[in-house]
């Protein structure tokens, strides 16, 4: 049967397995809009407010799903619109899979109207993209893309399709939904070189990344720091990996990590690094890191072994199988010297002067997590809300953290929240600043116009609190352009959108709030009065070690 | 900091030379030089690429290029069991005082004269890196009009050839 270009878009994305895309219309995809609005019945679009946060949208859904996302934009600043969400997209790994419109073939190369040339300025931020010069080769494109983006390593992938080969003629026929390339295992010989490893190990500890979350080894991990009595420590991507309730678990590690986690990464003899990148973030000071442990790199990518951190053991390979067969592998052991002074370094993250009725962000966390439901996606922009999120919030489900790790795009969570809420079909919770929020809150009408059921929590305190912080540390307070003194009332904006609008400048208030708000389950925009000087710590300083730790505000007379 | 060879298969797809370029110059790696060429499969094209770096640079750029979809098979040329040669075309003037110095050079490197002015000749000269290095040096006396060289181009001894690695043949560098 002979089919449009466009129509071969829409069969093949449906039958690829995509039920909901994400996107914007205009002039290069009008004949693709044509096709979304005959098959209504068949795929679901959800039109947001801004190219930006359609690719956002679709980021969140594919990485609360493990679906591939799609979203859909026109040819030049439709495509350029796109950029950050799907460098966003390239950083954390998730599956995406973006469709761009472009002028005809025989207006390319021209500076033709709307014309960008979207292939050329993504190639560095995809896994890999395409231009479809013909119509014959679109269907198969569009397969190969999907089967790219969630092979091994996910990862955007970008199909820029000119007018022309949109309106052009093919025959179609369906094909079923590609599989994946297969996975590198492990040999068994890695697999017991790495349990000798283990076995005399007298300080073992986990190192757990988003690879963990995405390969989806979360029970795997757990058995293996069962089974070797070690304790766990995640970066920002893997935290949704270990229950945070789990015995072993100590928290994110990292610049603004846990002291348990920073503590014992350190004073380890053996990490066990599984589907991680050991990015700056995580590890500061590369020379310093762990200097006298050996380190075994799990990964399924091979440019990661030793691109950052040199690995004593390199495996290639799913995590997931390889945890189990090491599992099986290493003896079981206890640790009790070493897991008695883990327990002393837990201990110094405990703070004796909480008060539950303060309204300070760790309180607003526990009330949040008091009504949550143990799957609720829990999404978050970027700065110190997001630090403070990953810090205390108890995750217990994998893909139940949204946010973006690697990029650290201001402005990712409102799109990725409402893509998150879409590809659950439940509540998901947004943890925002005034700063971040202001960037995309334009998403809010998306929200309302769907019903799409995301609760924001705005932790407002007036300034761009992370780049504050680092200004009061590192820059003898000098509050270069961090002072927001804005006016807005996020209230009535909320209300302006259609959504609901809380203010708050108390805990009982926020308490009040929450509650109503996420048992309406109704786009909703809760402003959070906190003080501007609060601070993330522990904060290890860019570049330092763990004994640089900044545990207290006093340790810097701040 | 050494300097090394590295041959890649690629498909030659839209935009092929792009990718391997941005990738270099995206990691902060120099390529000293590079050549795009045909190869006996149709749709196939070969790189040569040379660049200097230390071991970690060679390992990562091989292991990166390693995550184009396009490259499909990537070996570091072997120093001591490769072919590898450079084309060099240099113009050079002509004078009666220095005419026999230039024709014994090209004698001696096995070079050969493309064109011939009262005042100027054109050379050809094949080789090795150093082999034309060494001609420039030992002819720029007389005056280099202008010159220009391509990149290496390279192939392995023996009769293993690069297509055998599609897809990887390395353990390491295999694919995803």
């Amino acid at each position: 049967m002979k089919l449009t270009g466009a129509q071969i878009i829409i069969e093949t994305l449906i039958e690829q397995g995509c039920t909901t895309a994400f996107g914007y219309p205009g002039g290069a995809v009008l004949n693709i809009y044509d096709e979304l609005y005959n098959n209504s019945d068949r795929i679901e679009h959800i039109i947001t407010a801004h190219e930006q946060g359609a690719a956002h949208a679709a980021d969140g859904y594919a990485r609360a799903t493990g679906k591939v996302g799609v979203v859909i934009a026109t040819s030049g600043p439709g495509a350029t619109n796109l950029v950050t969400g799907i460098a966003t997209a390239q950083l954390d790994s998730v599956p995406l899979v973006a469709i761009t419109g472009n002028v005809s073939t025989d207006l390319i190369g021209r500076d033709s109207f709307q014309e960008v040339d979207i292939m050329g300025i993504t190639i560095p931020i995809t896994k890999h993209n395409y231009f479809v010069k013909s119509v014959d080769e679109l269907a198969d494109t569009i397969r190969e893309a999907f089967t790219i983006a969630k092979s091994g390593r996910p990862g955007p992938v970008l199909i820029d399709v000119p007018k022309d080969v949109q309106l052009a003629l093919c025959e179609y026929n369906p094909q079923p939904v590609t599989t994946p390339y297969p996975m590198e295992l492990a040999a068994d010989y890695n697999i017991q070189a790495a349990a000798e490893i283990i076995g005399e190990a007298r300080r073992p500890y986990i190192y757990c990344g988003g690879g963990v979350v995405i390969g989806e080894a979360s029970k795997e991990v757990i058995a293996l720091s069962e089974k070797i009595d070690a304790p766990v420590g995640c970066s920002m991507m893997g935290l949704s990996a270990i229950p945070r309730a789990h015995k072993n678990s100590l928290g994110m590690q990292g610049m603004h990590g846990t002291f348990a986690a920073s503590r014992a990464m350190a004073e380890a003899d053996v990490i066990v690094a599984l589907g991680v990148r050991f990015s700056d973030r995580a590890t500061g000071n590369k020379k310093k890191f762990a200097s006298g442990a050996r380190i075994i790199h799990i990964d399924i990518e091979p440019a990661e072994l030793g691109k950052n951190i040199p690995a004593y053991l390199g495996i290639i390979a799913d995590v997931k199988d390889a945890v189990a067969r090491l599992t099986a592998a290493v003896k079981e052991k206890k640790n009790t010297e070493w897991r008695a002074k883990v327990e002393e370094f837990k201990a110094r993250d405990v703070n004796p002067n909480f008060d539950p009725n303060d309204m300070r962000p760790f309180q607003i966390i526990d009330c949040v997590n008091k009504y949550t439901d143990i799957d609720t996606v829990i999404a978050t922009d970027v700065g110190q809300h997001q630090m403070w999120t990953a810090q205390r919030y108890g995750f217990s489900t994998p893909r139940t953290f949204i946010t973006s790790g690697g990029l650290g795009t201001m402005g990712y969570g409102m799109g990725a929240a409402i893509g998150s809420a879409v590809g659950t079909g439940k509540r998901t919770v947004l943890f925002t600043g005034d700063g971040s929020f202001g960037m995309n809150l334009n998403e809010l009408a998306t929200a309302v116009s769907f019903g799409v059921p995301v609760i924001v929590v705005i932790m407002n305190n007036g300034v761009l609190g992370m780049v504050r912080q680092w200004q009061s540390i590192f820059y003898q307070k000098h509050y270069s352009n961090t002072t927001l003194g804005r006016k807005t009332n996020f209230k009535m904006l909320a209300e302006a959108f259609g959504a609901d609008g809380y203010e708050c400048f108390t805990m009982e208030e926020f308490d009040t709030a929450f509650k109503t708000a996420y048992e309406k389950g109704m786009p909703a925009v809760i402003d959070c009065h906190i003080d501007m000087d609060e601070m993330v710590l522990p904060m290890t300083p860019p570049g330092g070690t763990v004994d640089q730790m900044i545990v207290k505000k006093k340790d810097i007379n701040l | 900091m050494k300097q090394f060879v590295i041959s890649i298969r690629v498909s030659n797809k839209f935009g092929v030379l792009s990718r391997v370029a941005s990738m270099f110059s995206r990691r902060g790696f120099n390529i000293d030089s590079l050549t795009v060429s045909a190869t006996e499969t149709e749709g196939i094209s070969r790189m040569t690429i040379t660049a200097t770096g230390d071991e970690y640079a060679k390992k990562q750029i091989i292991l990166q290029l390693n995550r184009l979809h396009e490259v499909l098979a990537i070996i570091e040329m072997p120093y001591e069991n490769s072919l590898i040669r450079e084309l060099l075309l240099i113009k050079i003037k002509n004078s009666s005082e220095r005419h026999q110095e230039i024709m014994d050079a090209v004698n001696i490197f096995k070079a050969s004269i493309i064109d011939y002015a009262p005042d100027s000749f054109c050379i050809e000269v094949t080789g090795e890196t150093s082999k034309l290095d060494t001609f420039i040096s030992v002819v720029s006396p007389c005056g280099i009009i202008e010159m220009c060289r391509t990149g290496a181009v390279a192939l392995t001894r023996g009769s293993q050839s690069l297509k055998d690695m599609d897809m990887g043949y390395l353990n390491v560098y295999k694919k995803y």
